[in-house]
């Protein structure tokens, strides 16, 4: 039997199944025969002690993991809740009941407003559990550890679960709640755990079944025969030889090089890039260094972030955006006045232009941090909109002693009007994501909207087209620095239509790597072809599936 | 006693990470806090619960509102954390 979920990355893996265990049964409503005074007490005493421990728990995780431990830690000893347990202590209740209603107020307030609150509603429950199992004296519910790998099924894991989960054994994991923004996944994504989540018919699934989990389609194979097991065992071992393959340049089964680059946020994550064989940055976002001030840094203090970072890549190059404010990442010193559309707004350049000495700042640090290492610095302006503006970033950068420059394309107009931009830049790089939203007019925050923002609409993949052309016909070089860029397949279509470098986040190189290497350039143009001739993203995405899966690798 | 209305800056508003961050700095500021949004009820912004179950999102405008010692400063610090994305 097949069960559909949302699968999370690109892994398939084979095992059994081990169940989480049942929640705790609910505390009985019986009168307590001890005062509230007392309850009170045993009710802090236990509050306390699970705040620690989810505290502890924190420290030993580290990283994202710490952040929402110590987020549980403090609910376990709000004030609103202590309030709330007191009152329900009044009226003669146990402790255990008292807090298990508590929790379960705030719990059905989270779900009650959906979304990303009620992913939040299983942080919640933990806590919840937690303490009425301190107050029992029984062990906390967590994760099963038994003596061999698994595959983990469950409701939904908490941050306390899955933070001092035994990796090496978990081969998989299955979740019936849980959307692609819970704990759950998030996790999966960080680790590289194969996962399915918000699988509803999990609950079928019992103890020692063996099943398939294809996160690659979103399927978990509950009852695999003999055929599905080979080639599930043959499609995890490619993925094996892939990640141990050498890593080499990207390159198209001809020869035709693609270089792949890294997404970029700050320097820390330079060296793993490079281990994972990134060929340089396609984006060096350079917010992290302004945002939580109130003022922008200095020319001294941007320079000196610039070199840590250049350092790690010489001899390579370094595509750094200029700052992009704006929209989804106001600034208080440059986006002061409140707007219907921040989207449309004065963002990206436009904000820089309107803050010229901010800009002339930036560049200059960045010229410096140039002149003093080894990369290959070329710098690129985020949302412009036009041939005017393209002008006038290149030649401030060209006279701030940058000598590459370009614009990010993210806006329509840029892309139609590609030929008379690029005889002006020195290159472009098309951001998926903002073009999609801009070309489909929907904002990429909405939830409600988010169906519209996928960037295998043949639309968009037309303007990326447009670029293409403009490029190859000037001799200029056209990157792709979106989400686009990690999806394998997109990555063919992409190069098919002019891409010629790509630039992701570090993890999904591998994945793009192996999966340019199967066709050729006159390949990846038939699937380009097939893309642009869909009706929508659904249809195109099935296309060049299709497409591909005809298509064998020259000999 | 001080107010302010400000914006959300964090991409995903105010949920686990940046509620945690906002609602720590609240109550370690010594002072007495409120969070309320626009004509809705105010919650002790020292309580996560009670910022969580607000539902603020992204560009939501929100009230502050401090009582105590060095008011101002408290103000201007939570304010601060508010308009930063946390998110990125």
């Amino acid at each position: 039997m097949e069960l559909h979920g949302i699968g999370i990355g690109q892994g398939v893996a084979i095992g059994p199944v081990v169940r989480m265990s049942d929640p705790l049964p609910e505390p009985p409503e019986a009168r307590s025969g001890l005062t509230p005074e007392q309850e009170g007490e045993r009710a802090r005493v236990a509050l306390a002690a699970v705040a620690a421990d989810l505290t502890a728990r924190g420290a030993r995780a580290g990283g994202s993991a710490q952040d929402v431990l110590e987020a549980q830690a403090m609910m376990a000893e709000d004030p609103t809740l202590v309030d709330d347990v007191t009152v329900r202590l009044a009226d003669g209740k146990t402790a255990e009941r008292a807090t298990f209603e508590a929790f379960a107020a705030f719990r059905d307030l989270l779900v009650e407003m959906g979304g990303y609150m009620a992913e939040r509603a299983a942080d919640l429950d933990d806590v919840s559990q937690r303490v009425v199992a301190e107050l029992g004296g029984l062990p906390a519910p967590g994760v099963p550890d038994p003596d061999h790998p698994f595959i983990l099924v469950a409701r939904d894991l908490a941050p306390a679960d899955t933070a001092l989960l035994d990796l090496d054994k978990v081969l998989g994991l299955i979740t019936s709640d849980g959307g692609p923004t819970s704990h759950t996944a998030i996790l999966a994504r960080e680790k590289s755990i194969v996962a399915i989540v918000g699988v509803t018919d999990a609950a079928g699934l019992s103890d020692g079944d063996t099943v398939i989990l294809d996160a690659a389609n979103s399927l978990v194979n509950s009852d695999p025969d003999a055929g599905a097991l080979t080639a599930a065992e043959a499609r995890i071992a490619e993925r094996a030889a892939r990640a141990d393959a050498p890593i080499g340049p990207g390159a198209l089964a001809d020869g035709t090089a693609v270089p792949l680059l890294a997404n970029l946020g700050n320097a820390d994550g330079a060296a793993r890039a490079v281990e994972l064989g990134a060929e340089g940055v396609g984006l060096f976002r350079t917010e992290f260094l302004f945002l939580g001030s109130s003022s922008a840094p200095t020319v001294m203090q941007q320079q000196e972030q610039y070199t840590r970072m250049l350092r790690e890549f010489a001899g390579k190059k370094v595509v750094v955006r200029a700052l992009d404010a704006g929209a989804d990442k106001p600034l208080a010193f440059l986006n002061d006045a409140d707007e219907e559309n921040p989207a449309l707004g004065l963002r990206g350049l436009r904000a820089l232009r309107a803050n010229e000495d901010l800009l002339r700042e930036q560049l200059t640090a960045l010229a410096n941090a140039d002149a003093t290492t080894d990369a290959e610095v070329w710098v690129m302006a985020p949302m412009v909109a036009t041939v005017e503006e393209t002008e006038y970033f290149v030649s401030l950068a060209h006279e701030l002693g940058l000598k590459t420059a370009g614009v990010m394309v993210e806006v329509p107009s840029l892309a139609l009007l590609a030929d008379r931009v690029l005889a002006h830049a020195d290159f472009a790089s098309i951001g998926t994501n903002d073009l999609t939203q801009y070309t489909l007019a929907a904002d990429r925050m909405l939830g409600s909207v988010a169906g519209f923002q996928d960037p295998w609409h043949p639309a968009v993949l037309k303007l990326v087209g447009e670029v293409g052309a403009a490029g190859a016909a000037l001799g200029k070089p056209v990157g792709i620095c979106g989400e686009a860029a990690a999806d394998p397949l997109l990555a063919v279509v992409l190069v098919g239509l002019g891409a010629t470098s790509l630039s992701m986040s570090a993890s999904a190189l591998a994945d793009v790597r192996a999966s340019l290497s199967r066709f050729t350039l006159e390949q990846a143009r038939l699937l380009a072809q097939a893309a642009l001739a869909a009706d929508g993203a659904a249809s195109a995405r099935t296309a060049v599936t299709d497409a591909a899966a005809n298509l064998t690798v020259p000999a | 006693m001080a107010e302010r209305t400000v914006r959300i800056g964090s991409a995903h508003g105010l949920h686990a990470r940046p509620a945690k961050l906002f609602t720590q700095a609240a109550a370690g500021s010594g002072a007495s806090v409120t969070i309320s949004k626009a004509g809705g009820k105010a919650v002790n912004a020292a309580s996560i619960l009670g910022v969580i179950s607000l539902g603020i999102n992204h560009g939501d405008e929100v009230t502050l509102a401090v009582d105590g010692d060095n008011a101002d400063v408290v103000l201007e610090e939570l304010s601060e954390l508010l308009l930063t994305d946390h998110d990125e």
